[in-house]
């Protein structure tokens, strides 16, 4: 595995990349919690070279790289910067939750970066009737069990389980420096954007996820012509996490197709 | 030294059960089911004439606050009861305490400079300017502002609220989070440069830095009394004496609930449930209400992480004898309540601008006044002279209430000797 720093946006904005494989390029976009190199992304470098950046402000050792960004289109610049600084004119770009949205909003903007869009619940639509969990105002407590299928599982300990106080400051600034790009409702005009997604996209969703439900992925399949959805059985949020070998199976396929 | 009465403007009927059926007095309570409007518009009444009966009553101010979607206080706008006491106070000596208008929640938040100038013109000069971070249920939840751009909203808009109240000539602010191309404030404040700027924080050392760098008065709102401040306010004095400034102890801000009666059984017999409703249903919401991820940066974050203070205590778990004893409230006869504010909140955490919180939870308008009434008769008049032998300057009041005081003259005389 490789590990490097990127710096974008003129200097300020320092982006980690942690890189496995061979094969053609994939780019993953982590979710609200941070980036963790799991058994997905090892299943996935198996057949795809992996890069996985961290969000802004997101890596410890520069958390206050995120002040310099204003808004999500200038999150979305820092990432075709990126992109450009790794010399990938275009990649798979797959995606979780927050991770999800942006990649489809990378997607919008810059058609011609995307090669594949693979998309893991991910956030950008709302609706009254089934609104979105605010998992930042959750009762820490209580948060697995609203990710996770099986709150008290292995994957959800990974992820949740750790008593440090390191462990456990990475995790609340990871949530509030991601949250800076869709606080207080996650719906941030992708609606307006998501039909200029040319990429083939396939939609990821745990069928039981408590968090972003299931039915938001009609409102990418309503924009995006030609995407399609494949549910997971015995999984919630973060299916990848919790159904690594089938996920990274269905991503692979698809973007190999 | 300055004594003001702070009101919060609280529901006073919440059901018993209260704190069992719902999650949240803040953010969350349901109104249809615990509010009536015209009741409410009783309590919006009740509250104005408690105040100005504090006013009357020799009160040196009279403080109102912004909350929202609070059942515990819902003067969503302070400046509209603020309005109504300085027309009412005209004539006196009372300051017009707004503790305050909240600027990240106000947009464009020279809404609050232009409001307080009104004050200022309304009340001939007696605002004192509470300039509030505002709370993270408050700013974040319920009026849907970024926790991480919160602070940094906040400093900007207080640079351009006092740049807008002073400027000679129209100017343009290009911000980060605001635009105006021609601020230009009608009207202007009458006391000058400036109305003296209060403002309200609750220990982080930054706001302690921004308190001072910026000369403002620091006030510290708290509802656990001033035993648990000790350390906190210490923190305080230490950065002002840091930076060289000198130790007025008018550079800090109080509050303190407050309940008076004939002796101290008597304030038991009397206050005990409304203290008890107050803390038990008044302060219940999920602790992780006032830590949105990105409220607090990443240093504080750090530094909370690794401290080894301890968690707030439950306050449902309390009742009346310990939020006394362990001065959360400082209860009893006159002699009991004037002896412990000298020796806590006066001597303890240096104050020289005490605010006292005298209508508490569900305690009912008469009982409300008689403990004012208490107060300004039998404990505010020997609390008044304290500071004195010292001779600071209170460069955080009104310039021309500065000497003057609405109190008779012989309870002056009493306080000083």
């Amino acid at each position: 595995m490789s590990d490097r720093t990127v710096a974008v946006w003129d200097g300020k904005v320092r982006i980690r990349v942690q890189s496995k494989g061979s094969g053609p390029a994939l780019v993953f976009f982590h979710g609200p919690w941070g980036l963790t190199w799991d058994p997905f992304l090892d299943e996935l470098a198996k057949s795809f070279t992996v890069h996985a950046p961290e969000h802004p402000g997101t890596t410890p050792e520069t958390p206050d790289d995120v002040y310099h960004l204003d808004g999500l289109w200038d999150l979305v610049l820092c990432y075709d910067e990126l992109l450009q600084a790794l010399g990938l004119e275009a990649a798979a770009l797959v995606g979780h939750s927050f991770g999800g949205m942006l990649a489809c909003e990378l997607a919008a903007a810059y058609p011609a970066r995307a090669r594949r869009l693979a998309l893991i619940a991910p956030l950008g639509f709302w609706r009254d009737a089934d609104r979105v969990v605010n998992w930042m105002m959750l009762d820490p407590a209580r948060l697995p069990e609203y990710v996770f299928r099986d709150p008290k599982g292995e994957a959800a300990q990974r992820l949740f389980g750790s008593a440090e106080p390191e462990a456990r400051v990475r995790l609340m600034w990871a949530m509030g420096a991601t949250g800076k790009f869709i606080w207080p409702i996650p719906d941030k005009g992708l609606k307006k954007r998501a039909h200029r997604v040319t990429a083939p996209t396939l939609l990821v969703w745990g069928k039981e996820d408590r968090l972003v439900p299931p039915v938001y992925a009609d409102e990418f399949t309503q924009r995006i012509p030609g995407a399609r959805v494949q549910t997971v059985e015995g999984a919630g949020h973060v299916p990848h996490l919790e159904r690594p070998e089938v996920v990274a199976r269905m991503i692979r396929e698809f973007v190999a197709a | 030294m300055k004594i003001s009465a702070f009101h919060l403007m609280p529901h006073r009927e919440l059901p018993d059960d209260f704190e069992k059926r719902y999650e949240s007095v803040w953010v969350t309570p349901p109104w249809w089911e615990l509010a009536d409007a015209t009741r409410v518009g009783q309590y919006y009444n009740w509250t104005l004439d408690e105040l100005l009966f504090a006013a009357r009553a020799g009160f040196d101010g009279v403080c109102t606050n912004e909350h929202h979607q609070n059942a515990y206080g819902f003067m969503p706008s302070p400046n509209l009861m603020g309005s109504v006491i300085a027309k009412a106070t005209n004539g006196t000596n009372v300051a017009i305490v707004q503790m305050g208008a909240t600027l990240p929640t106000s947009n464009p938040p020279i809404r609050v400079a232009e409001e307080y100038a009104m004050l200022d013109c309304i009340s001939g000069g007696r605002l004192v300017a509470g300039l509030p971070l505002g709370s993270p249920m408050d700013v974040n939840l319920c009026y849907g502002i970024t926790p991480m751009e919160h602070r940094e909203r906040y400093r900007e808009a207080f640079a351009l609220t006092l740049k807008a109240w002073q400027a000679r000539e129209i100017f343009a602010w290009n911000g980060r989070y605001y635009q105006l191309a021609n601020v230009n404030l009608w009207p202007r404040p009458i006391q000058q440069p400036h109305p003296p700027v209060w403002v309200p924080g609750s220990g982080s050392i930054s706001t302690f830095d921004f308190a001072v760098d910026n000369e403002v008065c620091y006030c510290f709102l708290s509802y656990s009394g001033a035993k648990a401040a000790k350390t906190m306010m210490q923190g305080y004095w230490d950065v002002v004496a840091r930076k060289g400034r000198e130790t007025n102890p008018y550079r800090a801000g109080f509050l303190q609930l407050v309940v008076v009666a004939e002796t101290d059984a008597a304030a038991e017999a009397k206050y005990a449930r409304h203290i008890e409703y107050f803390y038990h249903k008044c302060l219940h919401w999920p602790i992780q209400y006032g830590s949105p991820p990105g409220n607090q940066d990443y240093r504080s974050l750090v530094a909370a992480s690794k401290s080894n203070i301890r968690r707030a205590e439950d306050t449902k778990q309390l009742r009346y004898r310990d939020f006394v004893e362990k001065g959360y409230v400082i209860a009893g006869s006159a002699a009991t309540v004037r002896d412990r504010i000298k020796e806590e909140v006066v001597k303890g955490l240096r104050v020289g601008n005490l605010m006292v919180l005298l209508q508490i939870g569900s305690m009912p308008h008469e009982l409300t006044l008689e403990n004012m009434d208490r107060f300004a008769r039998e404990v505010l008049p020997s609390l008044r002279g304290e500071w004195d032998d010292e001779g600071w300057v209170n460069h955080w009041w009104p310039e021309r209430l500065r000497g003057g005081t609405a109190a008779p003259a012989a309870a002056v005389a009493a306080g000083r000797q």
